[in-house]
């Protein structure tokens, strides 16, 4: 019965994987248009986690329903961002973006400390231990709730960008910059728009994030290490590959926590980093620079 | 080094001196504690001045620079405490073997075209899986932490680095020192010139004869050398290692912090960035402490701010601002 081990585990790694992708998507759509790298994504995520453990233990919210109000404050904070504080950085060599968004991750994830402490806390839903039996998969219900609504939510994304004029008209700022001032978009306010978009992604997926992992500030840095794997591994700027690279990593990181030692598991997922990074810097499904 | 003496403007020079011969005298008037503080600031000025190297002057960006405090660290402290061999030996060894890594991440790096934002992240991603296998390694203890003993016998011995706060005050002196010597020497130097022409444009670099590869490689060498220098004298001065603090991302960061602020890809930004942020962190900290107040992210808050403050609003940092004010600004780097 050793096989419907894996298999279960498998099947975890899926689920987790996807709710990794919606957060990575985020990380991807913010990249691939306004060439900027969020290197605060993480630490995002992370408040989104507390506003919806805090809306769940203070109002009994649940937190698959909190998550579309958080994503629609995300995707104002995300506009105001790009507006005011990460507009002028546009343009401006990458590591200074870098060296910016750094500053901002370590405002949040050290506000949060301040605030919250850094214990974690747990959000217990009621129906946390539920799950499904089908066959031999035993299967979370809280995983399978939160990859749907994740891929829900990428779904709308993909629509969005392929069916709507301002989804359109993003994607022609992220093929061609001059093209698109050229023919009188406003950039500016795509980019905050994109920023939002980016945001209400990672408010999302940290409100999800909040049914199957408990909230502390550390989580930040790794959060947004681990969208960066997810990314690179699919390829940076590219939607499919960030949904396909979370899923990779997530099968991979449970594999490797339930085969090897749980406290081991992101190492594998550093080499296969690596391992990208030097073998195929524009990832599995990336587009050309 | 004397021709770089002579550079230097009149009134540079005296500044200089005086500014030197108050710090050599400052043990005379200070306490412990502003002794520690100038420790330090001592000590990120010489790793910032390293991180300065591969940053502000070869244009590598480079976010995983606890790792070369970490093996330079762990190195020096493993030969210490299994081998009886000293610091002043064993630094040798941890300079060669960070190198090592250096030139495996550099070489990674370079030689597959990993630029930029993704050179970052391998960086980070080097870092990061050391942790990890660190904390797995039985050998130095694990996640469980690497202590140097403490014996009282040993106290004397300064050529060991077993002392108190007074030794180690004039040995992070003496390093700072030794950093800014090397890094104007450095920046001077036909290998300097190499790292700003590839830092403005690689093409262009390359088009005029400079070996890219080579000059890079050896922007990353020197750096994570320099770097483990810094990580010996952390394993003796704090005596306690743990590869979930000194391989962390937050080390990274803390590291780079003085040379932005202070100005990159000059010889004495990384000295005034160390002075202005170390100061007022630990000042922080004290002025909360005395509201009675235990706020453990504050520092970072506020080091957070400053990082962003001084990107956007003043990306060449202080030093080349303060070197006008002071009418030091000359041809001086």
């Amino acid at each position: 019965m050793m096989w419907s081990i894996y298999l279960n585990v498998v099947v975890q790694g899926v689920l987790t994987g996807l709710v990794y992708g919606l957060m990575a998507l985020g990380l991807s759509v913010i990249f691939g248009v306004v060439r900027v790298v969020n290197f605060a994504h993480g630490e995002f995520a992370v408040v989104a986690m507390y506003a919806a453990f805090l809306l769940f233990s203070s109002l009994g919210l649940d937190p698959l329903v909190t998550m579309l109000p958080i994503a629609a404050a995300f995707f104002v904070l995300g506009f105001a961002l790009q507006a005011t504080l990460i507009n002028p950085f546009v343009g401006r060599p990458e590591h200074d973006q870098f060296i910016l968004l750094v500053g901002l991750g370590i405002v949040i994830v050290n506000g949060l400390l301040m605030i919250f402490g850094p214990d974690a806390r747990a959000a217990n839903l009621p129906y946390a231990f539920d799950s499904y039996l089908i066959g031999p998969l035993i299967i979370d219900k809280v995983r399978v709730y939160s990859a749907v609504a994740a891929v829900a939510i990428a779904a709308a994304l993909f629509a969005f960008f392929r069916h709507t004029g301002t989804g359109t008209a993003i994607r022609a700022c992220a093929d061609n910059l001059t093209g698109a001032a050229v023919i009188g978009l406003n950039v500016k306010r795509l980019y905050a728009i994109t920023f939002g978009i980016g945001l209400a992604c990672v408010g999302a997926a940290g409100a999800l994030m909040v049914t199957i992992a408990d909230a502390a500030p550390s989580l930040g840095p790794a959060y947004t290490l681990l969208g960066f794997i997810i990314v690179i591994v699919g390829g940076l700027g590219s939607m499919t590959g960030a949904l396909v690279g979370g899923i990779l990593i997530g099968v991979s990181e449970a594999l490797a926590g339930f085969v090897i030692a749980p406290s081991m598991k992101s190492m594998f997922s550093f080499a296969l980093l690596i391992a990208v990074l030097v073998l195929r810097p524009r990832g599995l499904m990336g587009r050309g620079a | 080094m004397i021709e770089l003496w002579r550079e230097l403007p009149p009134r540079a020079r005296g500044l200089l001196l005086a500014f030197a011969a108050a710090l050599v005298a400052a043990p005379l008037v200070a306490d412990r504690y502003l002794l520690s503080i100038l420790t330090l600031i001592f000590y990120f000025a010489f790793v910032g001045q390293a991180w300065n190297l591969m940053m502000g002057y070869a244009g590598q960006l480079s976010l995983g620079h606890a790792l070369y405090v970490g093996i330079g660290a762990y190195v020096a402290a493993v030969l210490w405490i299994h081998f009886g061999i000293g610091p002043w030996l064993g630094v040798i060894p941890a300079i060669v073997i960070a190198a090592a890594f250096g030139a495996v991440v550099g070489g990674l790096g370079f030689r597959f075209g990993v630029e930029g934002v993704y050179f970052a992240l391998l960086t980070i991603a080097a870092a990061e899986f050391t942790r990890i296998a660190f904390d797995h390694l039985a050998f130095t203890g694990g996640s469980g932490g690497l202590f140097l003993p403490y014996e009282e016998r040993r106290l004397g011995e300064w050529w060991n680095l077993r002392g108190g706060q007074l030794l180690f005050y004039y040995v992070a002196l003496a390093l700072a020192a030794g950093g800014v010597a090397l890094a104007a020497r450095l920046a001077r130097s036909r290998l300097g010139f190499q790292w700003r022409a590839v830092r403005e444009d690689e093409a262009a670099a390359r088009a005029l004869g400079v070996d890219v590869f080579r000059a890079k490689m050896a922007a990353v060498l020197l750096s994570s050398a320099m770097t483990a220098v810094g990580g010996v004298f952390y394993a003796f001065y704090y005596n306690s290692l743990f590869p979930a603090q000194i391989f962390d991302i937050g080390r990274s960061i803390e590291l780079i912090l003085g040379p932005i602020v202070g100005g990159l890809g000059t010889v004495f930004g990384p000295v005034v960035g160390a002075f202005i942020l170390t100061p007022l962190g630990e000042g922080l900290i004290a002025i909360t402490a005395q509201f009675g107040l235990d706020a453990p992210g504050l520092k970072a808050v506020f080091y957070g701010l400053i990082l962003m403050a001084i990107i956007s609003f003043r990306p060449n940092g202080v030093w080349p601002w303060l070197a006008r004010m002071i009418g030091v600004a000359g041809r001086a780097p």
